[in-house]
């Protein structure tokens, strides 16, 4: 990624499009907070149901009527207990998790008003008390004399490294990153996750005791599986995807001003002060997923004035939620669909625009419609989705599919002693609160597996 | 549009709607505010003898009960009666009235219980031309310690007596405020009748302590480390009220007894359905205290829509209507078969229906959780209890059915048996032994 942060010819890119306050506010909370009295009135509004769809729909299964009773009845921290006991990382789930499309799909006011409990609110009204005292709920049994090794410090790695913590085993946490958190401290967008959400969520999870993190530690480079097989009772694989899917043409790789998304948003993230992003005047994405929309609304906040998000497919098809969409749309971003980019183009190595053809997709075969159409930009980011780096596994007989882990219901790899979860396994969503489930689930059977019962 | 003018004992007001005998009603400024925004009548906050003022407390006076969003359930207070001069009042009553002669104005009184210190402040009374007086028998703090308020009204032969003294002091209507607080209402009703009293009011308020301060352990709200009881109001008191008024409404030797009904009016509706049980007026505190004097102007409307809705011209019209319906259980038909009725399109699958009834009633509503979760109503089970109609969170989602048709699959007998109320059911001892 080269990112020239000067205009330059006809290309414009620059850092501080608007002025640093309204960067700020850009930047700010997606979603603000519930206040006492609003979290009261919203926890009145839940019914309390029997054998809840709102429970069933929330991949970690946490106890939602009970929390939010809790809630309307004061009881804060323990509403917050309720939640940690099913997902230790409740409080980024509250913000990140596509909630329109799990519990609040399933709320039964959605079917009766349209307007379902705001349950990720008053999930994050609960989670913050307890996160903000940087203190631990859970206290840790005995301890049982066994080790396991974790490799990733990302939402799987700390929820297994977590509940096999709080069941008295030591874990050793191996993290390629300088910090904790993987996608919730790199990947997702600034205003889901304001003030440094993601690291104090780490400090908390990590307040429990017995588990140590080893920074700027690879697994495939600085230690190799064998190793970790060899000296922990158990390993735990959540390294996530370690790279991006390419377009494959031309310039991708050469021209200035032509950017990976997820790199950007890593370095994005990590900014203390956004104005000293450059962005382009012009910006196009090529993509459908989240990366695409988050790349594309943070462009926008950033000052670019024209954002485009090109999709080959149709919306039917994009990975990224209707909600995703309409803020990409309120947010000013224009998605195009049903296009595939057939050239990058630049002028003296510098990034002008992209050459897309209209496509047809009739039963999942693509063909071209016969048109073509150029948006000209300043910047062009790709986000194409991720891939696994299974080489990094040293050649174990690990079965892949698609360069990514394949498991059990218990997070099991088909190599004994070996277990996996969050999104450098086989699955369909990358969502946070999967990867927390399968370390959830995974801490479980590896509990069950060295005969420790679980706290 | 419905005629909503009342005539209580002679006392004319433009709508049933009086504001009770309360802070609202302390002064002349709020009782205009008051009649400039459209009530009907007042009754002026209870007057005590000449003498020293009453001293009130300078703390919190109320308490409350909130909903989740703060709404007021119930208010009670700990205030005494009228703190200003009793010169000042009667003054002011006499100017009220004066100018506002369309409105009723009763004034209500509190006096020790000698019957010198009755005459004496009823003589005042009368001079500023009001239309009445009502009895305070009713408050169950501070003045009651005094041998005043409940501490006459819960004894009927205190207030057989005291009523027989004014209605030989004073030409003017006498009604006696009825306190909650005893266990037969009907007791010192009819002692007010039999001492001679034109009408009663009822309830005035009911003992209570709102709620312990878990941090400071004092009831809320304390007084300087220290609480007591208040006299609780307002919409939760409503249903111990409307029983109340029913028990007097329908007791045999009562009959004719006008009713100028209290207790939690919030709207019209609260307001008609003590007209149905026989009330010629209402009185209303709480919801003024808690919105302000323009909620009668929902009430007013709201009223008179419902009565032109229904055909009813004047409020006499439906007057005690639903007076005859109330008995005691005994002679409810055992007969009667009803049994709930889920209706599916508009059922939202909470189930709270069938968890209530697996836990706390007869397992009579299946939770099919396979596929489509849905709630069906298992009419082997079902005794017709409402439970789930109570609970359901969708307003006429599940009813009850009255069953005529076939034969209940719970009882194995038909359902179209001939009425039978407990005094003939042969059950009952009682008629065994008739036998």
């Amino acid at each position: 990624m080269t990112i020239a942060g000067r205009p330059q010819g006809l290309s414009d890119v620059a850092a501080g499009r608007l002025d640093p306050k309204t960067i700020e506010a850009n930047f700010s909370d997606l979603h603000p907070p519930l206040g006492f009295h609003a979290a009261k009135v919203e926890s009145d509004r839940c019914y309390f149901c029997f054998d809840a769809p709102c429970q069933q729909a929330c991949p970690t299964s946490i106890d939602i009527p009970l929390f939010i009773r809790q809630i309307a009845a004061d009881n804060r921290t323990g509403a917050a207990k309720t939640i940690f006991d099913a997902n230790i990382m409740g409080g980024m789930c509250a913000r990140v998790c596509p909630t329109e499309t799990l519990c609040e799909e399933a709320c039964v006011r959605e079917a009766a008003e349209g307007k379902p409990v705001r349950i990720g609110l008053l999930q994050r009204y609960a989670t913050d008390a307890l996160i903000e005292t940087g203190k631990s709920p859970f206290s840790r049994a005995a301890p049982t004399g066994k080790r396991a090794a974790v490799v990733g410090a990302g939402p799987a790695g700390l929820a297994c490294a977590h509940a096999l913590a709080v069941a008295g085993v030591e874990v050793t946490i191996f993290e390629a990153r300088a910090k904790p958190g993987g996608l919730n401290e790199y990947g997702i967008a600034a205003y889901k996750a304001v003030d440094d959400f993601a690291a104090k969520e780490a400090a908390f999870i990590l307040s429990v005791g017995g588990i140590e993190v080893l920074y700027g530690v690879a697994l495939g480079e600085h230690v190799k599986l064998d190793d970790l097989r060899r000296d922990y009772d158990a390993v735990f694989l959540a390294m996530g995807l370690g790279a991006t899917n390419k377009l494959g043409l031309p310039g991708e790789y050469e021209l200035e001003n032509v950017a990976d998304a997820v790199d950007y948003i890593a370095v994005l993230r990590q900014a203390e002060d956004k104005s000293t992003m450059p962005v382009g005047r012009r910006v196009v994405v090529i993509g459908g997923g989240m990366t695409a929309i988050d790349i594309a609304v943070q462009s926008k906040k950033l000052g670019a004035q024209n954002v485009t998000i090109v999709y080959r497919r149709s919306s039917k098809h994009m990975k990224a939620s209707r909600f995703e969409r309409e803020l990409a749309q309120t947010n000013g971003v224009v998605i195009r669909t049903s296009a595939r980019p057939v050239a990058i183009e630049g002028h003296a190595g510098v990034f002008s625009g992209v050459l897309f053809e209209d496509t047809h997709e009739h039963e999942g075969v693509f063909a071209p419609a016969g048109s073509v159409f150029r948006i000209e930009a300043d910047m062009l980011f790709t986000a194409i989705g991720q891939r696994g780096t299974p080489e990094i596994l040293d050649g174990a007989e690990i079965e892949l599919t698609g360069g990514r882990i394949v498991v059990d219901a218990e997070r099991r790899t088909s190599f004994p002693g070996v277990w996996a979860g969050g999104d450098c396994v086989v699955g369909d969503e990358n969502l946070t609160v999967v990867a927390v489930e399968d370390g959830k689930q995974a801490a479980r059977s590896i509990l069950s597996a060295l005969g420790v019962s679980a706290a | 549009m419905a005629d909503l003018r009342t005539d209580f004992l002679g006392i004319k007001s433009p709508n049933p709607f009086w504001l009770a005998s309360a802070p609202p009603t302390d002064r002349k400024v709020n009782v205009e505010r008051a009649f400039r925004a459209g009530w009907g009548g007042v009754v002026w906050k209870t007057l005590g003898e000449a003498g020293p003022p009453v001293v009130n407390v300078s703390g919190a006076r109320y308490g409350a009960i909130h909903g989740p969003d703060r709404r007021v359930l119930a208010l009670n207070n700990i205030e005494l009666i009228t703190d200003r001069d009793l010169e000042i009042n009667l003054k002011e009553i006499k100017e009220v009235k004066r100018a506002w002669p369309d409105r009723a104005l009763v004034v209500s009184l509190m006096a020790p219980c000698d019957e010198e210190s009755w005459k004496a402040i009823l003589a005042r009374v009368e001079e500023t031309e009001c239309d009445g007086v009502e009895l305070n028998f009713g408050c169950p703090h501070g003045m009651s310690e005094r041998g005043m308020g409940s501490a006459v009204g819960q004894v009927p032969e205190y207030v057989e007596m005291v009523a027989r003294w004014c209605k030989a002091h004073t030409r003017m209507p006498v009604i006696v405020k009825l306190t909650p607080n005893i266990a037969d209402i009907r007791q010192p009703a009819r002692a007010a009748k039999k001492g001679g009293a034109d009408a009663v009011s009822l309830i005035n308020t009911i003992n209570s302590i709102m709620g312990i301060d878990l941090d400071a352990m004092t009831p809320l709200d304390a007084i300087d480390g220290k609480g007591t009881h208040g006299g609780m109001c307002g919409p939760a008191v409503k249903p111990i009220a409307l029983a109340m008024v029913a028990e007097i409404a329908r007791d045999p030797s009562l009959a004719g007894l006008p009713i100028s009904a209290i207790g939690g009016v919030t709207t019209w509706r609260d307001a008609a359905e003590y007209i149905a049980l026989g009330a010629g007026t209402v009185q209303v505190c709480t919801a003024a205290m808690t919105y302000g004097f323009k909620v009668v102007q929902e009430m007013a409307t709201g009223l008179s829509a419902y009565m032109d809705r229904k055909g009813y011209a004047t409020i006499d019209d439906f007057r005690g209507r639903a007076v005859p319906s109330i008995t005691d259980w005994q002679h409810l038909n055992l007969n009667f078969v009803a049994k709930a009725r889920i209706d599916q399109d508009l059922c939202i699958k909470c189930g709270r229906c069938h968890i209530v009834c697996e836990d706390a009633s007869h397992q009579a509503i299946f939770a099919k959780l396979d596929g489509g979760r849905t709630f069906e109503i298992n009419e082997a089970e079902c005794v017709g209890c409402n439970l789930c109609v109570l609970v359901c969170p969708v307003e006429n989602c599940i009813t009850l059915d009255h069953k005529t048709h076939g034969v209940d699959p719970r009882t194995g007998l038909p359902y179209d048996r001939p009425p039978l109320a407990w005094t003939a059911h042969p059950n009952n001892p009682a008629v065994k032994a008739a036998e």
